[in-house]
């Protein structure tokens, strides 16, 4: 298969898994404790990074835009610009990197394992479809947690420029947490929040995909791994470009 | 660690076994539903890319038997097992099971197959999150089983493969033979009417080798289970097509060797090479064989 073929099926492939996941939520047999299991890994395992990152990106925010709108005099807008940054860009697309660094690679790296020990035909002989037992609660503890874990990593991010802004350069927090309230519209949260649940997505069905996939024994799995945290980034900055475009278009182009 | 047999008298009672003994002679000759193999292959081809696995593959399994595939590795054993199960579709020919054409089922209509089979695989494949108990109990807990049920099938399974006292341990916590053990009762439970084992002794030392080998004949003469053995290991086929297992009078699964009187006819021997079958029989007429790969097998030279 060349390279062209090559992705139009994994592609398929990865659909299929995901229809066959999202069949699995509706129609039962559905995995609660598994789910609920899932979200405590990926989303609370996930909240010390997130906040980490969070804070640091919104304070260097702050940092390297205060001069430069300072010299044309706007530095009481320093808020705004960090607000609106990290709401409609940087908070989505670094929360989705980060959780694919760390939870991406470990579903790849688990149902890798699982697949050349053979416990995922073990599981299937014993009469459990893996999609549904697997997948899809990993799947659904994306979805919940992502938009989650984004927004906290905004608020946390306001904050963190709000720290480094009033402390570094002396802006007042009151005119910090003004400019930034009139700069973020109703149209960037929706947007903010719609990103991530497509990214979880993304994450979750490559992921899981190539877990499955894995073959070649230990070498494989370790393979399988790199492969999904590559192919999951890559896949989730190229979409963000146009999911911000489409975003645009559907609820209308931001006023600021 | 031989099974000095005292716990499997749990899995059949003495008087049971007698019944089933008197009962078989002639009931089950008569009896139309044995007539029917519990696995059967028609020409099935597999292939992968251009690699011919299973090249029109065909073959029964009747009730009761025992089938051991020898063969090298690479030569498409464990592939028929993966067949049998629906882990993989054929790209020709039929595979049934039971007398039923499982080859076009879908994942849902294969559930209701895949009950009625257990599987021994090759490194045991317990599920390393969950502990011997949870490992053994799946397939009751994913039917939804109330507990106290669960945890009784789950001991008296343990007892069979003389494992109770590992009940609450880790898989990483076991041995490579009490893995294979463990991998033994999660496949028993149920009592499934077939059993494959795909290289279950492979890597064990020679006395835990035997317990496994001696599990299989309790399976296949106590409780007249049909079931398909992979394996390459020339001691295995010593065991399962000389002797057999039967109650004693006090009660204890004791094993006995074939002799001059009684010859063994539940197992047989498929030898397989490159996707063919190059051999099909009993033990004593494949030690006969003039086939010079077969004697390069048995005697390893």
């Amino acid at each position: 298969m060349n390279v062209v073929t090559r992705a139009i099926f994994e592609l398929q492939e990865t659909t299929l898994m995901a229809a066959r996941a999202a069949r699995g939520l509706i129609r039962g047999p559905r995995y609660f404790s598994e789910t609920i299991a899932q979200m405590d890994v990926i989303g609370v395992g996930s909240l010390t990074i997130i906040l980490l990152t969070g804070f640091f990106t919104g304070g260097v925010l702050a940092v390297q835009t205060y001069p430069t709108l300072a010299y044309w005099g706007q530095q009481g807008q320093t808020g705004r610009l960090v607000a609106v940054s990290l709401v409609r860009e940087l908070g989505p697309v670094l929360t989705a990197l980060m959780v694919t660094g760390r939870v991406g690679s470990a579903i790849a790296a688990e149902l890798g394992s699982m697949t050349v020990s053979q416990q995922i035909d073990a599981m299937r002989a014993l009469g459990t479809d893996p999609i549904r037992k697997l997948v899809a609660p990993r799947l659904l503890a994306l979805l919940v947690s992502l938009p989650l874990l984004t927004v906290l990593a905004d608020c946390v991010g306001i904050a963190g420029g709000a720290f480094a802004a009033t402390s570094l350069y002396g802006l007042s927090m009151n005119e910090f947490f003004t400019s930034a309230r009139d700069g973020i519209s109703a149209d960037d949260i929706i947007g903010g929040v719609i990103k991530p649940t497509v990214f979880a997505l993304i994450i979750g069905t490559i992921a899981c995909y190539k877990g499955l996939n894995t073959d070649g024994g230990t070498v494989g799995v370790g393979r399988a791994t790199t492969r999904a945290v590559v192919t999951a980034s890559i896949v989730v900055i190229i979409s963000d470009f146009f999911l911000a475009r489409a975003l645009q278009y559907l609820l209308g182009m931001p006023a600021n | 660690m031989a099974l000095s047999t005292t716990e499997s008298n749990q899995l059949v009672s003495s008087d049971q076994v007698s019944q089933n003994a008197a009962g078989s002679t002639f009931a089950e000759v008569d009896d139309r539903e044995r007539e029917i193999p519990a696995i059967e292959f028609r020409d099935v081809l597999l292939a992968f890319d251009d690699r011919i696995i299973l090249n029109k593959l065909s073959f029964k399994v009747s009730k009761g038997e025992t089938k051991i595939i020898l063969g090298g590795s690479g030569g498409g054993k464990s592939t028929i097992i993966k067949l049998v199960l629906g882990l993989l579709k054929p790209d020709a020919g039929r595979v049934l099971v039971d007398g039923e054409d499982i080859t076009d089922y879908n994942e849902a209509q294969m559930v209701s197959v895949r009950k009625k089979i257990g599987m021994v695989f090759q490194e045991g494949a317990l599920f390393d999150s969950l502990s011997v108990y949870d490992n053994v109990a799946y397939r009751l807990h994913e039917q939804g089983r109330p507990e106290e049920e669960v945890e009784q099938e789950v001991r008296r399974m343990l007892r069979f493969v003389s494992l109770e006292d590992a009940i609450d341990k880790m898989p990483s916590e076991l041995s490579g033979g009490m893995r294979r053990r463990v991998g033994i009762a999660r496949a028993l439970i149920g009592d499934p009417k077939i059993v494959l084992f795909d290289e279950p002794t492979a890597g064990l030392d020679p006395p835990t080798a035997r317990t496994i080998c001696e599990l299989a004949m309790k399976l296949r003469d106590l409780e007249d289970v049909s079931s398909i053995f992979v394996t390459h290991e020339m001691n295995n086929l010593d065991y399962l097509c000389a002797e057999y297992a039967v109650v004693n009078e006090e009660g204890q699964v004791v094993f006995e060797r074939e002799g001059e009187r009684l010859c063994l006819i539940n197992t047989k021997v498929m030898m397989m090479k490159e996707g063919h079958i190059i051999f099909s029989g009993t033990d004593e007429r494949l030690r006969h064989a003039e086939d010079p790969y077969i004697q390069k097998f048995l005697r390893g030279r």
